[in-house]
């Protein structure tokens, strides 16, 4: 195929802002999908993706217009999943920027637009939504403008919901994005931008060729890991799976590997052909790495072992999710995840309780700390009873972030980021209305309910964003929660000394009235070291004894007993004290409470 | 197979179903008195075998024995095999000076008397017919009719009680100077009318029970009652020249003794057997008319679940326990772990060692037992 004729594009779109919509309009127009097949946003296969109307796993689908071949590389919408936007960029010469003209510009649609950027991507600015009554489309136009520096009269304007000017943005895809630039006769090489897991086939990677032709049954390699393997299938989605014989420069499709290890080949590799094979790879990305930790416990401690294969079953198609086994003396066995940051972890949560039907006890999450070890040994830590008690120096990861308000909600973002440690770093109006603040903030503060304190000081309207920036040292403490003068492991957390007290005080109010009364007083406290920094006590039971008991209900009160022995066997003994399930669970839930 | 002591006689019959009851009761019936009655002394004579020539306890419980057709009753206790203790249920209402003098002919030495409250709005709410007045009314009755052995019951956490009202019904019960009081704490069935009726003032009552149940203690202690059982109380010996007055026939269930029920719902235990009498009344008594016994449910009970028992009923009482008698339902090491928290006292007896309940054990008895106790491995 000549590369003239082909298109590799993005769409880069903050949530609901109208990608999935627009997709759909595309593969409709182009007749890649007639309108009896047509199912809502298409693209989007997994449940929970439709649910929640964002995108998680990229998807690559090829549609013929104007004698043209389009590649759509469907990105992910959320700022977890910014590596995943930066991969399918990567397999791009331009991008669709699409904003809803009814919002503006958003704070992630700023981050990936600026990765779109800084990838020498051809921007194609369109404003959608403007069929809506609210829409402002020639301030959406402008600030667009503004933000890629183009003219606001290149901005297209269009309602993807009714189709009006879509037409217009495929031809502008075929005038404005250059085609794909690759040897056709160079030995051949392909970046594997995604993958996916099929039960019966393996592993199939999502690859766009830059170099050389591929075909159908030609051995291969994974150049960086070294993993050989043959092309059973090649083939392209239109926008199901269609085999084709061979895939050739600047062509976006997928190869079917027959690996049955997901691990045997990572996105970002360049596949050649064992026959002709290229001296060098392409450029890879990072590998990303967990940001945000937290322990996850089945409720009922039999299900760990339907939880460890739930997690080797999610970590087949969700290469970023990483966990090691965890051991907790409340809350039994489990597994320390990480995540890519708290969206990651809410959906690894939700697929893992919907798909596996699993009850599960999430900690708190926390980040990854850095700590010095009197003697200079440097470890990381990811789970807060972890955290050495002695230590030189703690760093914590920091971000970047960049917040979108109209501007009078400046002043209770700045007092928020001020309460949260963070450091002003510049303001700047995207319009008359609206302005970004820039902070640089401890990434654990934004873990603990920042998210929700953030829209409801600004009523809903603020966008944010962040990009990780690196380690600071941070005057950071243990806190660790004593229940009948026993640590609670689960339980302890890492915080800024001046917040201590305070998060000290709530944990400690919440656990004495979540647990029941006992046979006798029972403290509970929070400790820095030592030091008790709050205490509560859950004062004894005075009564506990059935009134009465005659000859006739003898069976009963023993089955009665018998039905509260076993009640008491379940529950979790920490300290002699007896804690169930449901009060952990409070504690527990106290932050994603916040946060919801 | 030693001779059963203990006698339980159900009379289901009451004028009324309270909304709080969960007994086995019929409301009225007069018309089938006479054959229930003779239903009892049919399976009386099927089952009675078991019985020891001399009974230490008979008991006739409720419904309200003294609401019985006063001729069958007299019938009944005529027929009623002889014990050194024959207590009667009654509400305060149904005693006249007839049936205090027929209680007595009857051999009767005890009387239970219902009294619940001695607030009008309080038996209003448990739908009560007496009347505070109907309670000392039916004391003095029973005393002029030569009974030495009143027992009252008293119920608290009743919807709409106040501390202030369980101290005024103590005052009151104590100033009758019953022989006996059983206190017990209001226990609402979920499900039933009045839980439906009365769901939040029972959450708060239920919030209350605890300050309720030490006032109970401290007020009939400090009156010179002895706290025998978990929510029983008999004048000191000391107080009455060595009397104890304690319910013979109820002692017999803590410690475990063997006892025949007959009549409708009436449960027996014999020998490791527990059987329990259907409560249908018609069909108890087509059955005994025809003939054979009527039909049961049998529970049988392995030593480790006799154990289990022993130990939840022993512990309710003010008297170690030998320990040889429930080791078998101990879980190990939870004794050491209670005493350690000075809810139980371990003590060397000639005999071998006793187990018993600190007072601050036995407020949490329940709680105290289920620790103590091995959950049964099936």
């Amino acid at each position: 195929m000549e590369l003239d004729r082909i298109r590799n594009f993005a769409i880069i779109a903050h949530i609901d802002h109208g990608k999935s919509t627009f997709a759909d309009r595309i593969l409709e127009l182009t007749g890649a999908v007639s309108e009896r097949e047509m199912r809502e946003q298409l693209l989007d296969t997994m449940d929970l993706e439709r649910e929640r109307g964002i995108t998680i796993k990229a998807q690559a689908v090829r549609v013929r217009w104007r004698d043209h071949f389009l590649n759509l590389i469907d990105t992910p919408g959320h700022v977890d999943f910014s590596y995943e936007v930066s991969r399918s960029l990567q397999a791009c010469e331009g991008a669709l920027l699409l904003v809803d003209a009814s919002q503006g510009i958003e704070a992630q649609t700023l981050a990936n637009a600026y990765l779109a950027l800084d990838n020498d991507l051809e921007i194609v600015p369109v404003a959608n939504k403007i069929d809506l009554p609210q829409a402002d489309p020639d301030a959406a136009a402008a600030e667009i403008a503004q933000l890629v520096g183009e003219s606001s009269d290149r901005v297209l304007r269009i309602s993807a919901k009714t189709g009006t000017g879509v037409t217009d943005v495929l031809d502008a895809i075929i005038e404005r994005i250059p085609a794909p630039s690759g040897d056709p006769d160079a030995p051949a090489r392909a970046l594997v931008f995604d993958s996916s897991y099929d039960q019966y086939r393996g592993v199939v990677a999502f690859v766009r060729v830059v170099d050389g032709r591929f075909e159908t049954r030609e051995p291969l390699r994974a150049m960086v890991q070294g993993t050989s393997f043959e092309a059973e299938e090649l083939g392209v989605m239109s926008p199901v799976r269609e085999p084709v014989g061979a895939l050739g420069a600047g062509e976006v499709g997928y190869v079917v590997t027959g690996l049955k290890d997901v691990s045997r080949l990572r996105v970002g590799d360049t596949l050649t052909s064992r026959r002709r094979p290229a001296a060098e790879p392409l450029p890879g990305y990072k590998e990303v790495k967990a940001m945000v930790f937290a322990g996850i416990f089945p409720t009922d401690s039999d299900e760990y072992p339907e939880l460890r294969d739930a997690l080797e079953r999610l970590k087949l198609n969700d290469g970023s999710l990483s966990y090691e086994p965890e051991t907790s003396q409340a809350l039994g066995f489990g597994f320390r995840c990480g995540f890519l940051g708290l969206l990651h972890m809410e959906i690894v949560r939700e697929r893992l309780e919907r798909e596996f039907d699993l009850d599960l006890l999430i900690t708190a999450p926390t980040v990854a700390y850095r700590a010095t070890k009197r003697g200079g040994d440097v470890i990381e830590v990811h789970n807060p009873a972890e955290m050495p008690v002695e230590v030189d120096l703690v760093e914590e990861p920091y971000v970047k972030a960049s917040v979108i308000v109209p501007k009078d909600y400046v002043g209770p973002v700045m007092e928020l980021a001020n309460e949260r440690r963070g450091s002003f770093d510049h303001l700047e109006y995207l319009s008359e209305e609206r302005v970004l603040l820039s902070y640089a903030l401890p990434l654990g503060e934004i873990v603990y309910d920042f998210y929700d304190q953030l829209k409801s000081r600004t009523r809903g309207y603020a966008s944010f964003d962040y990009d990780l920036a690196g380690f600071q040292p941070g005057d950071l403490t243990r806190v660790d929660i004593l229940v009948g003068g026993e640590q609670v492991d689960a339980l302890s957390l890492i915080v800024h000394r001046s917040a201590a007290y305070d998060r000290g005080r709530q944990l400690v109010e919440r656990l004495r009235k979540e647990i029941p009364r006992q046979m006798f007083d029972v403290p509970v406290q929070a400790a820095i070291g030592s030091r008790v920094i709050a205490r509560e006590t859950i004062k004894a039971r005075r009564k506990d004894v059935l009134a009465k008991c005659y000859g006739g209900d003898i069976s009963r009160k023993r089955k009665l007993l018998e039905k509260q022995k076993k009640g008491k066997k379940r529950m979790k003994q920490v300290g002699g004290v007896e804690v169930p399930q449901e009060a952990f669970l409070a504690v527990l839930n106290l932050d994603s409470e916040r946060k919801r | 197979m030693s001779a059963v002591r203990h006698l339980y006689v159900h009379l289901p019959f009451c004028a009324h179903r309270c909304g709080y009851c969960d007994f086995v009761t019929v409301v009225g019936r007069h018309s089938q008195h006479r054959a229930y009655v003779d239903a009892l002394l049919a399976e009386l004579a099927l089952e009675g075998e078991v019985l020891a020539d001399r009974l230490d306890t008979v008991f006739l419980g409720g419904g309200t024995p003294t609401f019985t057709q006063p001729d069958e009753l007299a019938r009944l206790l005529a027929a009623l095999p002889a014990a050194e203790e024959l207590s009667v249920e009654a509400n305060p209402e149904t005693v006249t000076p007839e049936l205090a003098r027929l209680l007595r002919a009857g051999r009767v030495s005890r009387v239970s008397l219902g009294a619940q409250s001695f607030q009008p709005h309080l038996l209003e709410v448990l739908e009560r017919k007496a009347q505070p007045d109907d309670v000392r009314q039916a004391v003095y009755l029973l005393r002029d009719a030569g009974f030495d052995n009143i027992s009252l019951d008293l119920l608290y956490g009743i919807p709409g009680q106040s501390a202030a009202d369980l101290e005024s019904d103590l005052a009151d019960a104590l100033a009758l100077e019953p022989e006996h009081l059983s206190c017990y704490e209001l226990e609402a069935k979920p499900g039933t009318r009045f839980t439906r009726t009365h769901g939040d003032e029972l959450a708060r009552q239920a919030d209350a029970m605890e300050g309720y149940f030490e006032t109970v203690v401290d007020t009939l202690t400090y009156a010179g009652y002895r706290w025998y059982e978990t929510a029983n109380f008999c004048l000191d010996p000391e107080r009455v020249g060595g009397r104890d007055l304690r319910s013979r026939h109820n002692l017999a269930y803590w410690r475990g003794s063997d006892y025949l029920g007959v009549g409708i719902g009436a449960v027996s235990t014999v020998s490791g057997v527990r059987s329990r009498n259907l409560p249908g009344l018609g069909a108890y008594m087509r059955a005994l008319a025809a003939g054979p016994a009527p039909r049961r449910e049998i529970e049988i009970l392995d030593e480790q679940t006799r154990a289990c028992e022993r130990l939840m009923l022993g512990l309710r009482l003010d008297v170690p326990l030998p320990l040889g008698d429930v080791q078998a339902a101990l879980e190990p090491g939870a004794l050491e772990r209670l005493a350690s928290k000075g809810l139980v006292e371990l003590a060397a007896n000639g005999a071998g060692d006793e187990l018993r309940l600190t007072r601050r054990g036995r407020f949490l008895g329940g709680a105290v037992t289920a620790e103590l106790v091995a959950l049964a491995s099936a």
